[in-house]
């Protein structure tokens, strides 16, 4: 069952050199809080498991990235994260690239204690080559059929944010997609839910297949409201897109990066969302077409 | 936007409707429409705006079985308008049973290159030496498992010899070459159907599996599809013109598919 606890908790009980698996897809549904709080802290040389968005440019940014694996990183209505490229391209950071398909079979063997999963994904491309250690397995039936056997995908530590969560960890999404959420949860030692929104258990409501991650294997839940600003959320947290747009215009320049940080990533996760609704405000009153 | 598309006998402005000539990106349209031509009951997937609207096009019109989304988690009951709400919906695909799609097969995928050689053989995830690229694109995202998996054909809106290279830099997408290669149990599910680009559509149906010129559009001159890539194509005998859109297939794109004409931001006329 989870405890509930801080955003600083939750960062405090993770560890240098830990590989962190980080729910959502893309810019959706990204535990934002927790991600700018371990920018905030001590950490260093983690491992980052993520279907990448700004969680994966951030944490490069700040220099917490020793190594990404994933099957892309984007900000979906802007294709490329400006962070990761620039990590890529000056060879800051290791890269595991996998398809999208072989990255969640990674994850359902990790989920279910399975070494590997077998998937035609992956064969004849180079991500045979640039992954060194990945290996394909015969089929032991008639078809004899080769196969790439993907690794599981085990965590220290899995954040995931979700809409709604009791005070227990168990958490619902409103929005249209579960993403890969509960696998991550299964796949990891330990679990941390961050929410919009926290409820007292018993109070989630809903059609029940709407509740995706089980206090079962959730350690520790925070209520973090806007937590996943500024991606994807459920109705009323669409991704705020004039914050992104402001986001990558200021990771593609290091003057403007600089100022971004100042800004907003100087303070505690209150003193980010302050700084966000005076931005808007100023947007508002100046007019400004973002 | 304007609309000035080259203006052929058959496509001067009718009387009935009012249609003006097809423009460029309007025959992009069509042109990735065809590729779903004869799929049946199968997921069009689709990446860019031409080929969205290609996709939810096709389902209107010759191929009324092919499942179409909203962009996102929604299959709708009919297609809709690019950038619009789901409205009804005949069903559900997160991403999770997308992936798991792919590897059932019922679907047909079309994605976007930036960089492909002859064989079909595409790049999405870096340019330069992956180690240390000179520029990071998006990774190899599902391509990888597309095209071992399910028909694949691609939409390029801008060709030229950046994109259409001898060889690329990191194969996301599998070429005939290398599917060949794998053998037949293992690329049975494999098959590059066509490439549309705004100048030109492309093909692998040649004996070796490389690429043909199939068609050029309104236009455009052979020669000049020859000189924005960057390998030799194949090109046999007279290359025809690409299909012009219908009036009927003109007045679905303009007032019900994209009546904010954001294919004209992706195919400028």
């Amino acid at each position: 069952m989870g405890a509930v606890m801080s955003i600083e908790e939750i960062v405090g009980s993770l560890d240098s050199g830990m590989t962190i698996g980080i729910g959502g897809w893309g810019s959706r549904r990204k535990p934002m809080a927790l991600v700018r709080a371990i920018c905030r802290s001590s950490l260093t040389d983690l491992t980052v498991v993520s279907y990448g968005g700004p969680d994966v440019g951030l944490l490069c940014a700040a220099g917490k990235v020793r190594r990404v694996v994933a099957p892309f990183v984007t900000l979906d209505s802007i294709a490329l994260e400006p962070h990761f490229r620039a990590a890529r391209q000056s060879g800051a950071i290791e890269f595991t690239e996998y398809d999208e398909g072989m990255f969640m079979f990674g994850l359902l063997a990790g989920a279910h204690r399975l070494p590997f999963l077998p998937t035609r994904a992956g064969l004849g491309s180079d991500v045979l080559r640039v992954v060194p250690g990945l290996r394909t397995v015969r089929s032991p039936y008639e078809d004899g059929e080769e196969l790439v056997a993907v690794p599981a995908l085990t965590m220290d530590a899995a954040l995931v944010h979700l809409d709604l969560a009791d005070t227990r960890g168990n958490g619902r999404y409103l929005g249209a997609d579960p993403y890969l959420d509960d696998l991550f949860a299964k796949a990891a030692a330990r679990c941390y839910v961050s929410c919009e929104r926290m409820v007292e258990p018993g109070g989630l409501g809903g059609p029940p297949q709407t509740l995706l991650v089980s206090r079962m294997h959730v350690t520790g839940v925070v209520e973090t409201p806007d937590g996943g600003h500024f991606t994807g959320r459920g109705p009323g947290g669409e991704r705020d897109e004039a914050f992104q747009r402001h986001y990558a215009a200021s990771a593609a320049d290091p003057e403007a990066w600089a100022a971004f940080a100042d800004r907003f990533l100087s303070g505690d996760e209150a003193a980010y969302q302050e700084a966000v609704r005076r931005w808007h405000e100023r947007d508002r009153v100046e007019g400004e077409t973002r | 936007m304007a609309r000035e598309g080259p203006r052929g006998r058959g496509d001067a402005m009718s009387a009935a409707s009012g249609t003006s000539a097809a423009t460029r990106a309007e025959i992009c349209v069509v042109a990735c429409a065809e590729a779903w031509r004869g799929d049946g009951e199968v997921l069009a997937a689709a990446m860019g705006t031409c080929s969205i609207l290609g996709a939810r096009l096709a389902r209107h019109t010759f191929e009324p079985g092919l499942l179409t989304t909203d962009g996102g988690a929604l299959l709708t009951a009919e297609p809709v308008a690019f950038g619009a709400p789901a409205g009804a919906v005949e069903g559900w695909l997160p991403f999770r049973d997308h992936l798991w799609l792919v590897q059932n097969g019922r679907r047909h995928v079309m994605m976007g290159a930036s960089q492909i050689d002859r064989h079909g053989n595409t790049n999405i995830s870096a340019i330069g030496d992956w180690a240390r690229p000179k520029s990071q694109l998006l990774g190899v995202r599902g391509a990888p498992g597309n095209t071992i998996a399910n028909p694949t054909s691609y939409w390029i809106p801008r060709h030229s010899t950046r994109v259409f290279v001898p060889q690329v830099d990191m194969v996301s997408g599998v070429g005939f070459d290398r599917a060949a290669a794998l053998g037949p149990g293992a690329s049975r599910f494999h098959g590059l159907r066509r490439v549309v680009t705004d100048l030109a559509v492309l093909d692998f149906g040649t004996p070796d599996r490389s690429m043909r010129l199939v068609s050029v559009h309104p236009g455009v001159e052979v020669q000049r599809v020859v000189t924005a890539t960057g390998f030799e194509l194949v090109i046999e005998g007279d290359v025809p013109e690409t299909r012009r859109p219908a009036e009927e297939e003109l007045r679905l794109i303009r007032e019900v598919l994209d009546p904010k004409a954001l294919r004209d931001q992706e195919v400028r006329a």
